[in-house]
């Protein structure tokens, strides 16, 4: 079983992202429970949304404590909380940030990766909206979706522009990984 | 077809695929998203049913017994306060006994106020007449659906079904479920015919004065159905498992591990799923545990629960609502299956957790085990925080 869990703003598409991952993992045959947890129903405020992914049906229905990759759309969020709670000890973070961000200490095994998301978001969508750079990023930093697989989600999600420019926005995302690990 | 999908967004695609004559309801979180693609299907035509925009649970509730009353197959959805606003109208439904069927998205109940899950709102409304069936997944939820109006409309039975679901946890939860399709389910649900229906042309009345020389047969008719409906929905299960290819062993409880377990725990909804993954981890590591699940909570199945618990030594009934100043609603009903019988459990502890949303984790359920030993606890509260409990009284 992996577990997933997105840190974001109200708003900021956390839902999103938790539907398209668990949509992905559908289309490659593994069965995934995605669910939002809200805190106070307003914009801007933090919430948690989660995917956890197995080979079987998942049952287990408690929120997520101890993830294998945690996404954080929004780097403020890393003011008030520990995001990176309960993070594997061989866990990923993908964040959406500028290079030189301050980060909390992390242990050996565990890997972070800094996206500038909002940035390829305004260029790729047009909207500081980062869910499908986010999404990219994880699949290529991961090894745990195709983006194949990625771009058909997106293809059944979005249509016009939206479709066009978040077939951009995460190519880039993976792209972005991929790049950095040659490096 | 499997799909990956909303809870919230499937109820209405099965309820869509049920045709409803008439939809009727009010949008309270977390029931919203139900209504809303309702409303959206009714608007762009894959849904030819009349829905009626209402300015409250109250008029929502009236406008599907009016419609049922009619003949007509009528769907509504709730959660929390909106269902104590309907309360009046969900004792007439049953009492004039229409077969409606109602979604309750299963939330706190105010005050303080509070969006999250919990299971007080439809067990509060235990004694209303209406079946009560509790879904542990979407699968089942959607599922429920379809048995809910072939058990309500049937004949024998004629009376109004609730299924329940846990919000959030369930109406907000995507996962991957097998959507049943029209064909079949034309077949396994046929067109509704009324018995009876408000029609001008042959005049009848119905919900009128029932003075004493009347009142308490009506009452006890609806107990008698009741007591027989368990037997109903154990036959239509299996009508069901035929047409779609399921596997329900009846709807009212399911045996998790119970065979050779010394300590079992009894829930309902979808907490049952979190007790199953923490029942295989003790079984692994030789623990001699189980879980039984509660489907139908009305009618109460008392003898498919005394024969599931009658060789297990230590019970836990863990509830997700509070009858304060008594027992728990469900550990009631368990302890009452052994009152007067040769065997029974030496121990049935009750135990309440995930109120108002707190989260129900393995630990959470380890600590149950934990706590079920020799000495019998009622009430006992779960993840409480100690720190919250200071008592002030100030100046």
């Amino acid at each position: 079983m992996k577990e997933i869990r997105i840190h974001a703003r109200a708003g900021q598409g956390a839902i999103t992202t938790a539907a398209l991952l668990g949509f992905s993992y559908f289309n490659e045959g593994k069965y995934s429970y995605a669910f939002p947890n809200f805190g106070a129903a307003r914009m801007g405020a933090p919430m948690n949304a989660y995917v956890r992914v197995d080979n079987l049906p998942v049952r287990l229905r408690s929120q997520i404590y101890e993830p294998n990759y945690v996404l954080i759309m929004d780097p403020t969020l890393l003011r008030g909380f520990n995001c990176f709670s309960g993070l594997k000890e061989d866990g990923i973070a993908i964040i959406n940030g500028k290079e030189g961000l301050e980060l909390p200490k992390v242990k050996a095994k565990q890997k972070v990766y800094i996206v500038p998301a909002t940035e390829i978001a305004l260029r790729t969508i047009g909207r500081p909206i980062v869910n499908t750079i986010i999404i990219g990023a994880f699949a290529a930093a991961s090894g745990e979706l195709q983006l194949d697989n990625l771009v058909e989600v997106i293809k059944k999600r979005f249509s016009g522009k939206a479709q066009e420019g978040n077939i951009a926005a995460i190519k880039e995302g993976f792209n972005f990984i991929k790049e950095k690990a040659k490096k | 077809m499997k799909e990956f999908v909303e809870g919230s967004h499937a109820i209405a695609e099965i309820i869509r695929l049920c045709r409803p004559g008439v939809v009727s309801a009010y949008p309270i979180t977390p029931q919203t998203h139900i209504v809303e693609d309702l409303a959206q299907m009714v608007s762009d035509g894959s849904l030819s049913s009349q829905f009626v925009n209402v300015e409250s649970e109250h008029s929502a509730a009236s406008v599907v017994l009016g419609a049922s009353a009619t003949g007509v197959r009528a769907y509504t959805a709730t959660s929390s306060q909106g269902l104590f606003y309907m309360a009046e109208v969900v004792f007439n439904i049953a009492g004039m006994r229409l077969p409606v069927v109602m979604t309750c998205a299963n939330r706190a109940i105010s005050a303080p106020i509070n969006i999250w899950n919990d299971q007080q709102d439809s067990i509060s409304l235990r004694d209303a007449g209406w079946i009560q069936i509790y879904a542990e997944d979407n699968q089942e939820a959607v599922d429920f659906h379809l048995i809910a109006y072939r058990l309500a409309e049937d004949k024998r039975v004629m009376l109004p079904v609730m299924v329940c679901m846990d919000g959030f946890i369930l109406t907000h939860g995507m996962e991957t479920l097998d959507m049943p399709e029209q064909e079949k389910i034309d077949k396994f649900l046929p067109a509704y015919k009324p018995l009876y229906k408000l029609d001008t042309a042959h005049p009848i009345t119905m919900g009128i004065l029932a003075d004493p020389d009347y009142y308490m047969e009506a009452r006890y008719a609806i107990q008698a159905t009741m007591k027989e409906s368990v037997e109903y929905l154990s036959q239509i299960s299996k009508e069901f498992n035929s047409v779609f290819g399921r596997d329900y062993k009846d709807l009212l409880v399911e045996e998790y591990k119970i065979e050779g377990a010394d300590k079992v725990i009894v829930a309902m909804g979808s907490v049952c799923g979190t007790i199953k993954e923490e029942v295989d981890a003790q079984r692994a590591k030789g623990k001699k545990v189980g879980l039984l699940r509660i489907i139908s909570f009305r009618p109460f199945p008392y003898a498919r629960v005394y024969e599931a618990l009658k060789d297990v030594a230590k019970v836990a009934v863990l509830d997700k609502s509070v009858s304060l100043g008594a027992y728990a609603p469900i550990a009631v009903e368990v302890k009452s299956a052994f009152c007067g019988k040769k065997k029974a459990p030496q121990v049935i502890s009750s135990f309440v957790a995930g109120l108002g949303g707190r989260d129900i984790t393995l630990e959470s359920v380890q600590e149950v085990f934990r706590r079920l030993g020799a000495k019998e606890v009622n009430a006992d509260f779960i993840d409480l925080k100690p720190e919250l409990l200071k008592e002030e009284y100030g100046e």
